[in-house]
């Protein structure tokens, strides 16, 4: 098989937009990334709003209503979410018509992970000794300022190496954009196969480019979680699972 | 707001289109389920082995399939099986559910190297001093593990290896990349062939999230069970 291997198909024309395959690819690797970082940013944001509220004391109302956020948008396959705002949103809210496919698909892909990062969240700040909410409070801090100075910083220092997991998730579940014929290298690799009948070169060199994508986030996310250690503290992670 | 409008979902249309998708999704995950953690444990102990020559092959497979899409894996598989291995297979079924095939073949490839990382755990959960009994009592490495270790390490994993059998029947919904007819193509035939796609992928959703929901509602409560026994 080794001898076959014909990687100037990337030097080739497809006859479009772009002159080779090489730079199509590159482009599809530009919109794999705006896709995956958008996305954390919705999902970071939301996440963090939506596991804060959950340990919320005394308010049956919010923890309700964040534990129904989790649930709803864990539950439901990302292709489908996918598939909901592409298809059944527009139809429902007309403001939504005329939306790129691209934004859907961030939001779709920042809600879905929203949902696993306010697990993170909710766990982070949960596993806080409660003296140290009970010390915010004997300080005469309101409730608003004891998470933001003591609770929050330390539950989003805890959390960085399963945050790192989702992070590299992100980039892989951008996969599924393909479905909605967003740009993205998945949906490349499947026309440019396709289209050169050279698969193998083709879909190695998108893994590759996967690959290299996770790998950097990997490191990125070392880089902060070493500096944003609390000298005299064993950080324990472990809140996995799922791809 | 348009109206929706879920009438034409009768029985009818439900068991001729949707039924076939359902059984297949099922079966996509039962059988990746059972064939990833028997394959995910043979991992697991090559890992463990403390041999080199089964530890360096395993922990590559077992990364680079985690760093991989799980929709690039669906579509390698597709890709590289030969058409020698359909064409082979008895009663034509190669040739008429290829895309079935390839995605069971795929699963159980694919979620081995998770279910790999969750035997792992459980066999590192069990304390060091039962295996050394084992030993005392003269049992072999083999006996040792099926007797003693691989019990008890799916006793202990069981709920997350059911956490992950969720997840699992959430991503067959990926097979939708090479056309294979499971639950979700189901929808979305009798949504295109009654011209209300809009209702079908929302049916899709509820049908997903009620089914999961209800599955992570049971395996919350085993995990109490369990708990309160150990």
């Amino acid at each position: 098989m080794g001898s076959n291997w014909d990687w100037q198909v990337f030097l080739q024309d497809p006859g479009g937009e772009y002159p080779t395959y090489f730079q199509w690819m590159m482009s599809a690797w530009g919109w794999t990334v705006s896709v995956a970082l958008l996305a954390l940013v919705i999902a970071l944001i939301a996440g963090s709003i939506i596991g804060t509220i959950r340990t919320l004391p005394a308010s049956r109302a919010l923890v309700a209503f964040g534990n129904g956020w989790v649930e709803l948008f864990r539950n439901i396959p990302l292709l489908v979410q996918i598939f909901l705002w592409y298809h059944v949103v527009p139809a429902i809210f007309p403001v939504m018509k005329g939306v790129p496919s691209f934004i859907l698909v961030v939001l779709a892909l920042g809600f879905f992970t929203s949902a696993r990062i306010a697990e993170q969240v909710r766990a982070g700040i949960q596993a806080l000794p409660r003296g140290q909410r009970y010390a915010g409070m004997a300080l005469g801090f309101t409730t608003v300022q004891y998470y933001r100075y003591v609770l929050l910083p330390m539950a989003f220092r805890i959390i960085i190496p399963p945050l790192t997991s989702e992070t590299m998730n992100i980039f892989k579940n951008s996969s599924v954009a393909f479905a909605v014929s967003v740009a993205e290298l998945t949906m490349f690799a499947m026309q440019a196969q396709e289209e050169t009948s050279r698969g193998i070169e083709v879909y190695l060199a998108v893994t590759g480019l996967y690959v290299v994508s996770a790998f950097a986030i990997n490191r990125i996310m070392a880089f902060i979680e070493k500096r944003a250690r609390v000298p005299g503290f064993i950080v324990a992670g472990g809140v996995g699972g799922g791809h | 707001m348009m109206n929706l409008d879920l009438s034409f979902y009768s029985w009818d249309i439900i068991s001729k289109f949707v039924l076939k998708g359902f059984y297949f999704s099922i079966l996509l995950t039962v059988v990746s389920t059972l064939g990833g953690v028997l394959f995910g444990t043979v991992l697991a102990l090559m890992r463990l082995s403390g041999k080199k020559f089964l530890d360096v092959p395993a922990t590559i497979y077992v990364n680079g399939m985690r760093s991989i899409p799980l929709v690039m894996v669906i579509l390698w598989f597709f890709l590289l099986v030969p058409a020698a291995f359909y064409n082979a297979l008895p009663w034509g079924l190669g040739q008429n559910y290829r895309s079935e095939i390839s995605a069971a073949i795929t699963f159980i490839a694919f979620e081995a190297a998770y279910f790999s990382e969750i035997m792992r755990a459980g066999i590192q959960s069990i304390p060091r001093g039962q295996v050394f009994a084992g030993q005392a009592l003269g049992m072999s490495y083999g006996q040792n593990m099926k007797l003693v270790v691989l019990p008890q390490a799916f006793r202990n994993m069981l709920p997350v290896l059911l956490t992950q059998t969720i997840i699992l029947f959430q991503d067959t919904s990926l097979v939708y990349a090479i056309g294979a007819y499971d639950m979700l193509k189901g929808f979305e035939t009798a949504g295109k062939n009654y011209g209300r796609p809009i209702e079908a992928y929302l049916l899709a959703a509820v049908v997903y999230f009620v089914m999961c929901y209800a599955l992570s509602w049971l395996v919350k409560r085993l995990h109490k069970k369990i708990a309160i026994i150990r």
